[in-house]
């Protein structure tokens, strides 16, 4: 019986991800009004219940993707993929005023390249703190605290190895996950209200996963304007990983 | 028809992908540099010069409406299959880094919003309530 609904959750697999994520949104709209009356945002509950099931499901089968290792759920991936991903953040922008763009432009750039700097330079320092003093690894480290895809970008252009690699791809994890569950609970005391600071808070936190599950629990008008930012945030990272940022830990480290 | 909408929307979205995947070839590096931005970028100015002439009515509209609509549950299955099994299992190592990284960039939002308007303080900031009509 089983491989009966294997069959058909494998040959309708987009349609079973459908279903079982409208069932999520359906159940946390109803505990947000129920026990939030609308305090915490139901997109935001559904967002946090994703991430729990995520978990769930990496116990369970010791995968890397979530619940879409789990055999009958995989349609969940194809929802969630890159692919559709994108394709509903580009259709977000048929919204955006390009007025606020052009505001936030410059602004844009300097939080993008503030971003990339402020998140290396937080890894490098807490790699550090745990005792690492090559330039390797900490550039590597500190290039996944800008995201899981900068890690091990610049730790293969340095040769890192490969412990060092998963330790800095944890990082951004981490990084990303964090980003998805705190936005909307931090957006009020950030001024995360308008479509100026949601362009400058996807350059700064970059991690695009991150930035598009943050707003859309925070508020989903702002969903574009940070998007736009954080769409060039991961180029801008590899970008500066391994050259002018491991240059930098060199000369600080003093090896070459 | 809903179907022109959809093909703009995806027309622009494989263009902007596609410029920013070749950007990244040139500039050597493997990522895709801004594609969606670009793309969204794309389609605002397509979109909003296709409006203009009156090429693009209601039903066209409805067909990126609709990808712009199911946003968040496409969001909520991203979040399904982050690998969060390894970002909690990483290490106290990585769990600090990671939050660290978060909250210097929370902490930078106000910074930069401040200095931003700054720089430029003659310019009124109430600017945000009257195109809050015409949401995504």
């Amino acid at each position: 019986m089983f491989d009966a609904l294997l069959k058909v959750s494998t040959t309708y697999s987009m349609v079973v991800g459908f279903a079982v994520i409208g069932l999520i949104m359906w159940l946390s709209y109803w505990l947000s009004a129920k026990l939030t009356s609308g305090r915490i945002h139901g997109s935001a509950i559904a967002i946090l219940c994703g991430l729990v099931l995520a978990y769930i499901g990496g116990v369970i089968s010791g995968g890397k993707h979530g619940l879409m290792d789990l055999p009958l759920l995989s349609g969940i991936g194809i929802v969630g993929g890159t692919m559709l991903r994108d394709f509903a953040i580009v259709a977000t922008g048929f919204g955006v005023n390009v007025q606020e763009l052009k505001k936030a432009g410059i602004s844009g750039v300097v939080a993008l390249l503030l971003g990339v700097l402020s998140s290396f330079v937080a890894g490098v320092a807490v790699a550090m703190a745990f005792g690492y003093t090559d330039a390797v690894s900490l550039t590597t480290i500190g290039a996944g605290a800008v995201t899981y895809i900068v890690g091990p970008v610049t730790g293969a252009a340095i040769g890192a190895s490969s412990e060092v690699m998963a330790l800095s791809i944890a990082a951004g994890l981490v990084k990303s996950i964090l980003v998805m569950v705190a936005t909307p609970f931090v957006a009020k005391y950030i001024g995360l209200n308008n479509p100026r600071t949601a362009v400058l808070f996807g350059g700064l936190m970059g991690t695009s996963s991150g930035v598009a599950a943050g707003l859309a629990a925070t508020d989903p008008k702002l969903v574009p304007y940070g998007c736009l930012t954080a769409a060039f945030y991961t180029a801008a990272g590899c970008l500066m990983g391994p050259s002018v940022l491991f240059l930098a830990m060199l000369a600080i480290t003093g090896h070459h | 028809m809903i179907i022109y909408g959809v093909t703009l929307l995806a027309v622009c979205t494989l263009l902007g992908v596609a410029i920013g995947q070749v950007l990244g070839t040139l500039i050597g590096i493997p990522a895709n540099v801004g594609g969606v931005g670009i793309a969204m970028v794309l389609l605002v100015l397509v979109g909003s010069a296709l409006q203009k002439r009156g090429v693009l009515d209601i039903k066209s509209e409805q067909g990126i409406e609709f990808f712009s609509a199911i946003y968040i549950p496409v969001v909520v299955a991203m979040a399904a299959k982050q690998n969060v099994y390894g970002a909690l299992t990483g290490g106290p190592m990585a769990i600090t880094a990671g939050v660290t990284a978060v909250v210097i960039g929370f902490a930078l939002v106000p910074v930069l919003d401040r200095w931003g308007r700054e720089s430029r303080s003659e310019e009124p900031t109430e600017t945000l309530t009257a195109e809050e009509s015409r949401h995504v």
